[in-house]
């Protein structure tokens, strides 16, 4: 187990510097400036700007500076947010995206899981047919609708949680989360239910039934444990996309969160927060796809985290 | 029975979920009471008469405050907000004229118009200390320090104060720089020639003062926050962290003009989002949403609807020069026939829909007047005008004169949706009016626009540009021969000449220049064709009846707060 994590880490910082390289030179390929005025600003003058910001240096001697500040930590500093550190942004910023993300998910994936298995126990019956209902509904509308549909019945026709802004603390959080939790919620509802069928009819379960063991025994302790391997897999991707600030929901609650600023620095040309917000997202999704390995261990330990030697 | 358990929890689950939401509803509600009771300091009893003192205005901006240090500042949020934090040698005035602000009075002048000397009335700063005159000598000459790298202060001093264009070309230190403060109150600027709307600079964030020795004190720390900067303006800013999105303007108890300034908190959020900025003003949170898209269409008939002209046209600009080889745009009858080709009344009206009105000119309306207020709009009188006639012989014309029967052409336009929604009725028309033309539409992000701008690699792009001082030569001088801006091959010697004059020998005679500012514009509008006005752009918004006394200026900060107040809410 534990070379195994070992050469996964190494492996992670491999993946993370390839990540920052190809970032960087793609970026360097986008056309124009990230200095707001360039076309106003005389040779000279562009200059003395691009040499304050080190754009002047040859493309190669960028990259070593830059790889070298990160392996110190530093992001450098903003062009769009003149006085601001990268590093200060991001983390200014990623307070209410990880809050939301979390609470999106979990209540998703939650709700989920309750969904499914009850559409599972109770296949082709009116619950069944409810849950499947609600998985499409959530899988097939985006989620700026269900934001806008919250934001308006709930806040702004009967007044029950703000609007948007992120100033009456928890309360703020509630509409943007419902809105990030359908995704999960009809994802997880519909892989459980699969799984769940299909665990529900295998050898094994006859046995524990034929052995007089209950239907919540059942569901609990045989069925759904397996059934959430599959789901532990799209769980991880799904983690990051949502701790990691969702642009559309963000925006449309005015909320300071990540996602929208990333989006924003991509279209304005700003470098420093392209390459602290990518590599940020990608560090983070790298963690993510390891602790899904180690957790499938945990779930199942017919899968062997060392490919069966330990 | 044994899968009922399942359905318990979820039921159980749901009532939670119900009733947590319930009791939020309470607390928000309440929560808002004891705000609004806070704010008022008063009772309930008393509310009603209060509520006509409750000062407080709450507004959205589209995007974050970038810096609010004068000397970095490029964009319209930083502009808007220094003008109402802070004060320079003269503001604009509620006529939108360039009044003395600190300057106490108007300056005297050298007779060769190039010494400008300011006395300065008495104003402090929030911390108390007295604003002087080296206040402005260091900020003007920091934001010219290289190691400043202010991208507005040598685009704003080159060419106007003395030796601004030396030091930018890196020709001169920048300490050499022409303002220098002769005692605490006497500041003398010193002109590279004589500029006939210096004065009305002076209001520009650009100018501002800077206490040297905060700034030096703060050193990197400077303008990161609202606690790490001093105002000496109508209002002071507060609650801002540098990059979030909300922040609140406080009336300045220092102000030396603070009997005027009615509004004591100004709260800002910034929403993204029309559809959210438009829930917060009718669920009464916002005074004012400014509406985009199908909301301008959505709402134009409410009685709360404002309706704003800004000070930005939008242009065809015809590149004359591809990629260093010759287009059909060379040709003047071809430029001729484009312009009035299409129906730009119907372009605003309808397509746009949001404000703006089509442009026959290529100076904005309601922007700069003369000495009897006359608006420079109406001296050349309606141009580029949409004839199909005429702009059919034109294009036979310069096909003959091409010895070609059909032209493929391509305009660059912006990625938005409303930029599609333009172009699309560009093509439809011209391709209409103009028989053998092919238009091909290249929709890109604002930043491959300028990429592309800059190498003239297109044809016709869909430009725009605001003014940076109030006078028509800010948009005039976009066309000089091998200017930054031309990138469109246009030169003629006889319009260079005019601009040498306007701003030259003319520059001491108002009427003379006036009347050259007028030639040039013909020029280039209606006699060359250099680019062809479409509409100028305007603003609609939401606005609470109660909120009176906003001004909205045609350059510089977007809008004055000092002269607002709140009344019959």
């Amino acid at each position: 187990m534990a070379k195994y994590i070992t050469r996964r880490v190494f492996y992670m910082f491999i993946t993370f510097f390839l990540i920052a390289t190809a970032t960087f030179f793609l970026m360097k390929a986008l056309p124009g400036s990230p200095i707001s005025s360039a076309s106003k600003l005389s040779p000279t003058q562009l200059a003395v700007v691009e040499a304050k910001y080190g754009l002047d240096q040859p493309i190669p001697v960028q990259y070593a500076k830059y790889m070298l500040n990160l392996a110190q930590g530093d992001l450098g500093n903003s062009f769009q947010f003149k006085n601001a550190s990268v590093t200060d942004l991001i983390i200014d910023r990623l307070g209410p995206s990880m809050l939301l993300g979390t609470q999106g998910l979990v209540l998703g994936v939650a709700l989920g899981i309750l969904l499914g298995m009850i559409a599972a126990l109770r296949q082709n019956t009116i619950w069944d047919y409810g849950s499947t209902f609600v998985a499409i509904i959530g899988i097939s509308i985006p989620s700026f609708v269900f934001a806008t549909f919250l934001q308006y019945w709930l806040a702004v026709e009967w007044k029950i949680f703000p609007v948007g802004l992120w100033k009456d603390g928890w309360m703020s959080s509630v509409l943007p989360s419902i809105a990030l939790a359908m995704g999960p919620l009809a994802t997880a509802s519909r892989f459980i239910r699969t799984e769940m069928i299909e665990v529900l009819s295998s050898d094994y379960i006859t046995l524990a039934k034929s052995k007089g063991a209950n239907g919540f025994e059942i569901a609990f302790k045989h069925a759904f444990r397996n059934a959430l391997i599959p789901l532990v897999t799209v769980l991880g991707p799904l983690a990051a996309g949502l701790l990691t600030g969702s642009l559309v929901i963000e925006q449309i609650f005015a909320i300071p969160g990540i996602g929208e600023q990333f989006v924003k620095s991509i279209m304005s040309n700003d470098f420093s927060i392209i390459m602290g917000t990518t590599l940020f997202f990608s560090a983070f999704l790298i963690v993510v796809i390891f602790l899904v390995d180690v957790l499938y261990g945990i779930i199942d330990p017919r899968i062997r985290l060392s490919g069966g030697k330990d | 029975m044994k899968n009922s358990k399942l359905v318990w929890l979820l039921s159980l689950l749901l009532v939670v979920t119900l009733f947590l939401a319930a009791c939020g509803g309470d607390d928000k509600a309440k929560d808002t009471t004891t705000d609004t009771d806070e704010k008022e300091g008063t009772t309930e009893e008393t509310e009603e008469v209060a509520a006509d003192e409750d000062q407080v205005l709450n507004l959205i901006m589209t995007a974050e405050i970038p810096t609010m240090d004068s000397a970095l500042v490029t964009d319209a949020v930083g502009f808007d907000l220094l003008n109402n934090v802070n004060e320079g040698l003269y503001r604009l005035s509620q006529e939108n004229i360039a009044v003395p602000a600190l300057s106490d009075g108007e300056p005297t002048v050298s007779e060769d118009g190039l010494v400008y000397t300011f006395t300065l009335r008495d104003s402090n700063w929030s911390d108390g200390t007295p604003v002087t005159a080296n206040d402005f000598e260091y900020a003007w000459k920091r934001a010219m320090n290289p190691d400043t790298a202010s991208e507005y202060g040598p685009y704003m001093m080159s060419g106007v104060i003395k030796n601004a264009t030396a030091i930018s070309n890196g020709e001169a230190e920048y300490t050499e720089l022409g303002v220098k403060a002769l005692d605490e109150k006497t500041l003398e600027v010193t002109l590279e020639k004589p500029i006939p709307y210096f004065l009305s600079l002076m209001s520009f964030g650009t100018f501002l003062p800077q206490k040297e020795e905060f700034v030096t004190a703060q050193g990197e720390n400077y303008a990161k926050n609202s606690e790490a900067l001093l105002y000496n303006g109508p209002f002071t800013l507060a609650n801002w962290d540098g990059t979030g999105l909300s922040w609140q303007l406080l009336k300045n108890e220092q102000y030396w003009d603070k009997e005027t300034v009615k509004l004591t908190e100004i709260n800002y959020d910034v929403v993204k989002e029309t559809a959210t900025a438009v829930n917060l003003y009718t669920n009464g949170e916002k005074d004012r949403a400014s509406l985009s898209g199908e909301y301008a269409m959505q709402y134009a008939a409410d009685p709360e609807l404002v309706t704003e002209l800004e000070t930005s046209v939008f242009y065809f600009k015809y590149n004359q020069e591809r990629l260093g080889e010759k287009t059909p745009l060379a040709n003047v009858n071809i430029r001729e026939a484009i312009t009035k080709a299409f129906n730009k009344e119907d372009l605003a009206s309808v397509v746009l829909a949001n404000g703006s009105t089509a442009a026959y000119s290529f100076i904005p309306k309601d922007f700069v007047f003369d000495e009897d207020g006359n608006d420079f709009r109406d001296v050349n009188g309606d141009m580029a005008v949409f004839n199909a006639d005429e702009a059919k012989a034109a294009w036979e014309k310069g096909l003959a004169e091409l010895g070609v029967t059909e032209l493929s052409l391509e305009i660059l336009g912006g990625d938005t949706e409303l930029s599609k929604k333009m172009d699309e009725y560009f093509k439809a028309q011209l391709e209409g009016n103009l028989p053998g033309l092919t238009i091909t539409l290249k929709e890109v992000p604002f930043n491959v626009r300028l990429d592309l701008d800059t190498n003239q690699d297109y044809d016709i792009q869909v430009a725009g540009w605001g003014p940076d001082y109030q006078d028509p030569f800010t948009f005039l001088s976009l066309w000089e021969t091998d200017g930054g801006n031309n990138q469109m091959s246009y030169s003629n010697p006889e319009y260079d000449q005019l601009l040498t004059d306007i701003n030259g020998s003319l520059a001491q005679d108002i009427p003379a220049r006036w009347e050259a500012m007028a030639k040039a514009e013909k020029m280039i509008v209606d006699q060359d064709f250099a680019v062809g006005p479409i509409y100028q752009r305007g603003l609609m918004f939401l606005q609470k009846p109660y909120v009176k006394g906003v001004i909205a200026h045609p350059f510089g900060g977007d809008y004055s707060y000092k002269w607002a107040y709140i009344e019959g809410k």
